[in-house]
């Protein structure tokens, strides 16, 4: 079955005009980070490119904002990749686009060994059933004007699902599976909570059983302890109907939790993609290290004691990223240590994601892995504070 | 029973003269907002000091009052239809019965906030600049030549490159991080000796949160000022707070140092808190703890402990105290001040034997 991947057409991949043209035509068709025989989901080379225009009258386009540009990984079934950035790093569009509520600009998306970045609409439909999302705003993401049932039930209707009593039942023992009462079939959003809402969207996402779910940002609107109710939720789920999760979020301890794998994004390219025991514990790239750095720790001693390492300056934009690698603009290790010779590097060569270690993918000419920033305590647990 | 001597000793605690050296001090404070559903109880009886240099953490979930109570210190709630009681002192000002006119020569000069979302704080018609330095001319008799100056000084202070040309820019073309670093100069800009920051870090990354705390911290330090932090994240609280003070349904059930917080807190809620966290300096849990159930509404707040709803611990008190009485906020022998009916040997046990170990 995935051997049709490799029968893409190279024009797909190579088709917009990019600096890495020329390094790319000496490369595999298959990333190495997407090459996985068992993969669910396949994103190989995926581009996303968003128009500028010009002009009243006859538009012309002068620009492009590169949300996302090259990316790639793959899914097994049952399993959790988390995709962290800072805002506006693209990963929030990596997840439209995979679930193709995005035309991809360019690259290919591959579900069950089958190619769906050129579907359209009507060939899209029914694999809609296969992969789901859940949005981050729990109160834009659900019609104001549908009650609960109508809103969970959506899918059945659209999908012309036949279900054995009807569409009720069915979508009641949905709510009672994602902790909201089911006697609540007929209340609208408005008469609901952040958290229950959200529960509400997991519901209409779950409904299908389907075997892919998008989460974009599904917590972060919400309070710290219904945060914890919602992933204890969404984990549950997962190992019950065994569904893969692609996890979008900021908050890296909450994707710490959740994922297997977690690639990191910066200005529409992965940095980093790894396990997420490795990735915490030796983060490999510059900037996951200052990523990490950056979370501060709800224990005031370790807080004081930690070494920081403070990235400068905001994200570049992505209309004009900067050349060769693009983080070289904000990197300590680019600033601090490297020779002239090797920024020079820096500043022309665009690093590819590769890998590094069994796993370990990383994009930086000078990748290497360091002390874990953070310090896991496994020798001294909590206990260990009390007099 | 324990519930008529607890009364006893808690009056003596909540009436308590402010500090000697406090420059803030809140007693008593109490909001209610009358609204067609009833009155929604917003703060119910918070008392707090805070003296020159001191940082204070306000913890909470949204709808516990948090962002309410540093409105009332604001006078932000004169002119609504919201009923402060209580006495709020400012460096020996009453703030709860001075006029409007006298808050707005206090506010920006005395006593400045910085908001959580600074794009809809900011004027999007006015240059930052003019934005900013309104504020200096509007409490120092300058011209607008050295009000200019003063700005663009404080935009390069608070770390905007190109501060001189950057002035002239209106807020849309500014990042997320710069916006903040320019609510952050209009808020300092007149140095005030009481800074409230409202969530100043939520809407905004983990590398430009850094930024903006050490920014914080620093110009806490050149000045001196009374820093109020007013946010949901513990991780910044550790990193910024020497005491933190525990809001749930519009009281404060804990209050203390950080280090009593983290590593000794008492009350229930807090644990809920601690345990609610994925946390990166940790091992992995294989499973968070959460709190069960909802925030309480403040229109009809449960009776007894506002927390009894959501407490795993009410079976460690005798009776029904929980759900028919209202646990004061008392300071045991040794401990800091906590609203729990739970005894405080057994809390302490609890804590270390059942809670501490599995965070």
């Amino acid at each position: 079955m995935t051997e049709g991947t490799a029968e893409t057409p190279e024009g797909s991949a190579n088709t917009t005009e990019g600096t890495a043209e020329t390094a790319e035509a000496t490369q595999p068709d298959i990333h190495p980070a997407a090459d996985d025989p068992h993969a669910l989901l396949t994103v190989n080379r995926v581009q996303k490119f968003f128009p500028i225009k010009q002009g009243v009258l006859f538009q012309r386009q002068v620009g492009a904002v590169k949300a996302v540009d090259g990316v790639s990984f793959s899914i097994r079934p049952g399993e959790t990749l988390g995709l962290v950035g800072e805002s506006g790093c693209g990963k929030s569009t990596t997840g439209r686009v995979v679930t193709r509520l995005l035309e991809p600009t360019g690259g290919s998306i591959t579900f069950e060994g089958r190619e769906i970045s050129q579907l359209n609409r009507d060939q899209m439909r029914p694999l809609r059933r296969d992969i789901q999302m859940i949005f981050q705003d729990p109160y834009s993401s659900l019609n104001p004007r549908h009650n609960i049932g109508a809103i969970i039930g959506a899918p059945f209707r659209i999908q012309k699902v036949k279900t054995e009593k009807g569409i009720k039942p069915e979508v009641q023992t949905l709510m009672e599976r994602v902790g909201l009462n089911p006697e609540h079939y007929n209340r609208y959003p408005n008469e609901f909570s952040g958290g229950q809402r959200q529960r509400i969207g997991i519901a209409r996402a779950i409904a299908l059983r389907p075997k892919l779910v998008v989460c974009d940002e599904p917590v972060s609107a919400l309070d710290v302890s219904i945060q914890a109710q919602v992933v204890n939720l969404l984990e549950d789920l997962q190992s019950e109907y065994d569904l893969a999760y692609v996890f979008v979020a900021h908050d890296l301890s909450v994707v710490r939790h959740i994922s297997d794998r977690v690639a990191v994004m910066y200005l529409g390219k992965i940095m980093e993609l790894a396990d997420r025991d490795v990735l915490y514990a030796e983060p490999m790239h510059p900037y996951t290290h200052g990523l990490m750095s950056a979370v501060p720790i709800p224990d005031p001693q370790k807080e004081q004691q930690r070494e920081r390492i403070l990235l400068t300056g905001d994200l570049p934009s992505p209309i004009n990223p900067p050349s060769g690698c693009v983080f070289h603009t904000r990197c300590p290790k680019y600033r601090e240590e490297l020779t002239d010779t090797q920024k020079e590097r820096c500043r022309v060569e665009i690093p590819e994601l590769e890998i590094k270690r069994e796993g370990h993918f990383v994009a930086c000419h000078f990748a290497e892995a360091r002390a874990e920033v953070v310090g896991e305590d496994i020798e001294t647990p909590a206990t260990a504070l009390i007099p | 029973m324990t519930g008529a001597e607890r009364v006893a000793i808690d009056v003596e605690a909540v009436t308590a003269e402010p500090a000697p050296d406090a420059f803030l001090s809140v007693r008593d404070l109490q909001v209610q907002f009358p609204t067609e559903d009833g009155i929604v109880q917003a703060v119910n009886g918070i008392n707090l000091d805070l003296a020159r240099g001191q940082t204070l953490g306000i913890v909470g979930e949204s709808g516990s009052g948090k962002s309410v109570t540093s409105q009332a210190i604001l006078g932000l709630l004169k002119g609504t239809s919201a009923q402060v009681t209580g006495s709020i002192s400012l460096d020996g000002q009453d703030l709860v019965r001075a006029s409007e006119a006298d808050m707005r020569k206090l506010r920006g000069d005395v006593m400045s906030m910085i908001f959580q979302d600074p794009l809809s704080s900011m004027h999007p018609f006015y240059r930052v600049g003019d934005q900013i330095s309104e504020a200096y001319l509007v409490h120092n008799h300058v011209g607008k030549k050295a009000a200019r100056e003063a700005t663009v000084d404080m935009l390069r202070r608070v770390g905007i490159p190109n501060p001189d040309s950057r002035y002239r820019d209106y807020p849309h073309q500014f990042s997320g991080g710069m916006r903040q670093r320019a609510m952050i100069a209009m808020a300092l800009i007149c140095n005030p000796k009481l800074l409230i920051a409202d969530e100043p870090t939520t809407a905004l990354d983990v590398t430009v949160q850094a930024q903006i705390l050490e920014l914080i911290k620093d110009l806490q330090r050149e000045y001196n000022s009374a820093v109020i932090l007013i946010t949901h994240d513990l991780g910044v609280v550790a990193e910024t707070c020497e005491r933190v003070l525990v809001m749930y349904g519009g009281q404060c059930v804990e209050m203390g140092t950080v280090e009593e917080i983290f590593y000794h807190p008492e009350m229930p809620y807090t644990w809920g808190l601690l345990g609610s966290m994925p946390r990166m300096d940790r091992t992995r849990q294989a499973r968070l703890q959460p709190i069960a159930g909802q925030p309480p509404s403040l229109i009809h707040v449960p009776k007894g402990c506002v927390f009894n709803p959501r407490c795993r611990f009410t079976d460690r008190v005798p009776g029904n105290a929980c759900r028919e009485v209202r646990p004061d906020l008392v300071a045991a022998a040794g401990s800091h001040p906590v609203r729990c009916h739970i005894d405080t040997a057994e809390r302490k046990r609890i804590w270390s034997s059942e809670i501490a170990a599995k965070l």
